[in-house]
């Protein structure tokens, strides 16, 4: 399953390590984050509950990039 | 400009001007370092901030930490006397003015590529117990009736039911001219409806509409990732850690070293020698510059009517070097039209008017476009006794006699005899015969598009080695129009299935070329999955083309594809430049900063003056435009 979420950070390297903390999530297949739109694709593993899935994203993103923001909506 | 891009330059401007007023002030010593940490303070605390964090996190290459690190070096050696106070302030000032002309223009370029895509329509105009009620397109359901004023874009695809316009497509195709439309014509959503009220069945949902698939394409494009971007990517992980590793041998080794040949330190020294390297160390040039410009690119290119899906089609758009097309409806109209009559005892006129009548009522594609030759077809010519026979033609009685229309086979049966034409023919060739006696010939074939030849020219003046057609159409009539394109290779005669063979072959034969199959889509859409690159033609509407291709043109003019192709490599030698450039003065500044030549000044440019040359550089690439017109 394949989700996208708005995103906001400040820096485009910051992104990238975002989109690598993402990856390296539990329960996350891939993850790409375009600096550009301000978005982020999260693939999430089979059986993963995305809402859970996410809330771990967010707090990797968070310790690589404290200023970075994801809507859940 | 948003808040946070407003505070943060107001406090540049308070920062700038009490260090320039500082160094007015006749103040030395404690003082002096108190007075710089005001300045410093108000441009970095932020960063100060995040730093701490940073370390909290154990994320030692943090940018922040770098600059906190750098500056706070700097205010070290200050006190020590070496070098001076406006030195720390400064490489903290101007990392902040880099931050900010940064995000300044990200937010700029995001803006006008959102602006040149602006085709979302914000409402829907459904009619209810006689007035018109603006509702949100998503809500409309397929099979609704919605109108559309002028000068509203229409929202929603669907059938006109109702009235009669014109439509300017330049949102959605760049072509700048406007298309007539009546009842019964489909219509795309994102078109402006320019002169007449239109009333519109739905065909499909909003979600399911032009609008919404081009809009998700355009905005989903730059998250497939060219291998220039993966590089970068992979280049700033390994770089910082680099950097870092350098400036704190650079600090420790030399003086170590120094004093076992027993010689004095010169710590300081080569401690400065260390944080200018911590301000080179930032990736931001490289990192912003790359994306930054595919974005630009992409967006140039939506701007003309061409979608790049990603990236890295972009990228591989630059480097096509053998051009596959199909034949039908990609380099010709795809329809037939009467090319050339040749009569023997009447003129040409009489000869087309007797066929139309003959073809009066035939829907078969020759008999349309007969009519479509000989406009006036409903004279007052009696028309009866209309017979037709399957496999041979039609014959009917026109003013007293017998006229047949057809193949060589309706001559025979007529009794008349075919006059051999010298010319050879490469359509579908039709005789007549009048109370069998043999009058002539119409040839009817698939006219080519008027701008096929220039863009098979363009591309040859482009540098693609090779032009090759693939169609399922019989040798002859791909012949003559390979031959009238100056195409180098064709293969007729194929099933779509034999296209992907042909391709694959073709993709074998030469494995370093990149190979690009530009086709109308329609039946085409395993071939431009298989081939290095898809170009679908005239996409508009056409779902599965749209899914299985890697560029979509909007349109279904052939010139497109070379304009498509200047655009790309344009594109990709800005990229190239950025990466080259923003390296390149990287690695030079710390060559020179390793042998005490660069000073703090010249390490701030490094970092922030090649970062805003790079940005200004990418934003180049969504001016495709004037450049292409120039080059022609």
């Amino acid at each position: 399953m394949k989700k996208t979420y708005k995103i906001d950070v400040d820096c485009a390297n910051c992104a990238n390590k975002m989109e690598l903390a993402a990856k390296k999530t539990e329960g996350v297949k891939d993850a790409t984050v375009n600096f550009m739109t301000l978005k982020m694709t999260v693939e999430f593993e089979e059986g993963a509950d995305p809402q859970t899935v996410m809330q771990q994203v967010i707090k990797n993103c968070k310790k690589v990039e404290s200023d970075c923001e994801i809507f859940l909506k | 400009m948003n808040k946070k891009q407003k505070q943060t330059l107001i406090r540049i401007i308070v920062s700038a001007v009490l260090t320039v007023a500082l160094l007015f002030v006749p103040v030395s010593g404690v003082w002096q370092l108190l007075l710089f940490l005001v300045p410093y303070l108000v441009i970095g605390y932020d960063i100060l901030i995040k730093a701490a964090k940073g370390i909290k996190n154990l994320q030692p290459f943090d940018e922040c930490f770098l600059m906190a690190i750098a500056t706070i070096g700097a205010f070290v050696l200050a006190v020590l006397g070496e070098g001076h106070y406006v030195e720390a302030v400064a490489v903290m000032l101007f990392y902040q003015i880099g931050e900010w002309f940064q995000r300044y223009a990200v937010g700029r370029s995001r803006r006008s590529i959102s602006e040149l895509m602006d085709i979302r329509p914000d409402y829907a105009n459904i009619e209810k117990d006689g007035t018109l009620e603006q509702v949100d397109p998503e809500e409309v359901e397929a099979g609704s009736v919605i109108v559309v004023k002028p000068g509203e874009k229409i929202p929603i695809d669907g059938v006109i039911i109702e009235g009669e316009s014109v439509l300017n497509t330049s949102a959605l195709t760049g072509e700048s001219l406007p298309k007539d439309v009546m009842t019964g014509d489909e219509v795309i959503s994102g078109c402006i409806n320019m002169t007449g009220l239109l009333r519109i069945r739905t065909t499909k949902a909003f979600e399911e509409s032009t609008v919404s698939k081009i809009l998700d394409l355009v905005e989903n494009a730059s998250s497939r990732k060219s291998k220039s971007e993966n590089f970068i990517s992979r280049f700033a992980r390994v770089y910082t850690p680099a950097v870092v590793g350098c400036a704190l041998a650079l600090a420790v080794l030399p003086p170590l070293i120094m004093m076992l040949f027993g010689q004095e330190a010169h710590w300081i020294t080569w401690l400065y020698r260390a944080l200018t390297f911590l301000v080179i160390s930032c990736p931001c040039a490289l990192v912003i510059s790359i994306p930054l410009s595919f974005f630009a690119g992409i967006g140039g290119a939506s701007r003309e009517g061409v979608l790049v899906k990603g990236s890295n089609c972009l990228e591989t758009l630059s480097k096509v070097k053998c051009l596959v097309f199909d034949k039908t409806g990609t380099l010709t109209q795809g329809t037939f039209a009467v090319t050339v009559i040749h009569p023997g005892q009447v003129d040409e006129n009489t000869l087309l008017h007797l066929a139309a009548h003959v073809e009066r009522y035939s829907s078969h594609p020759i008999a349309v476009s007969l009519r479509e030759a000989y406009p006036n077809e409903h004279d007052d010519c009696l028309v009866t006794d209309i017979q037709e026979k399957a496999g041979h033609g039609i014959s009917a009685n026109i003013n007293g006699s017998v006229v047949c229309v057809g193949n060589e086979k309706m001559m025979q049966s007529a009794g008349a005899v075919i006059e051999r034409c010298p010319h050879p023919h490469s359509g579908t060739v039709i005789h007549v015969a009048k109370d069998g006696q043999y009058l002539g010939h119409i040839e009817i074939a698939d006219v080519l598009k008027p701008t096929a030849r220039t863009a098979i020219e363009q591309l040859h003046r482009l540098g693609i080695r090779r032009t090759v057609m693939l169609t399922g159409d019989h040798a002859k009539a791909a012949q003559a129009v390979a031959e009238a394109l100056e195409i180098d290779e064709v293969y007729s005669g194929l099933l779509p299935e034999q296209k992907v063979q042909q391709i694959e072959q073709l993709m074998a034969d030469h494995p370093t070329e990149t190979v690009a199959f530009a086709g109308d889509g329609i039946n085409d859409a395993p071939v431009l999955t298989r081939a290095d690159l898809g170009i679908a033609m005239g996409a508009l509407g056409s779902d599965a083309a749209i899914e299985a291709a890697d560029v979509v043109l909007m349109d279904d003019d052939p010139l497109k594809i070379a304009r498509a192709i200047q655009m790309a490599r344009h594109c990709m030698k800005i990229v190239k430049e950025n990466i080259w450039f923003s390296i390149g003065i990287k690695v030079l500044c710390l060559i020179l900063g390793a042998f005490g030549l660069a000073n703090m000044w010249i390490a701030i440019f490094a970092d922030v003056g090649v970062m805003v040359i790079a940005v200004l550089n990418a934003i180049r690439a969504m001016m495709g435009k004037k450049r292409i017109k120039n080059n022609e």
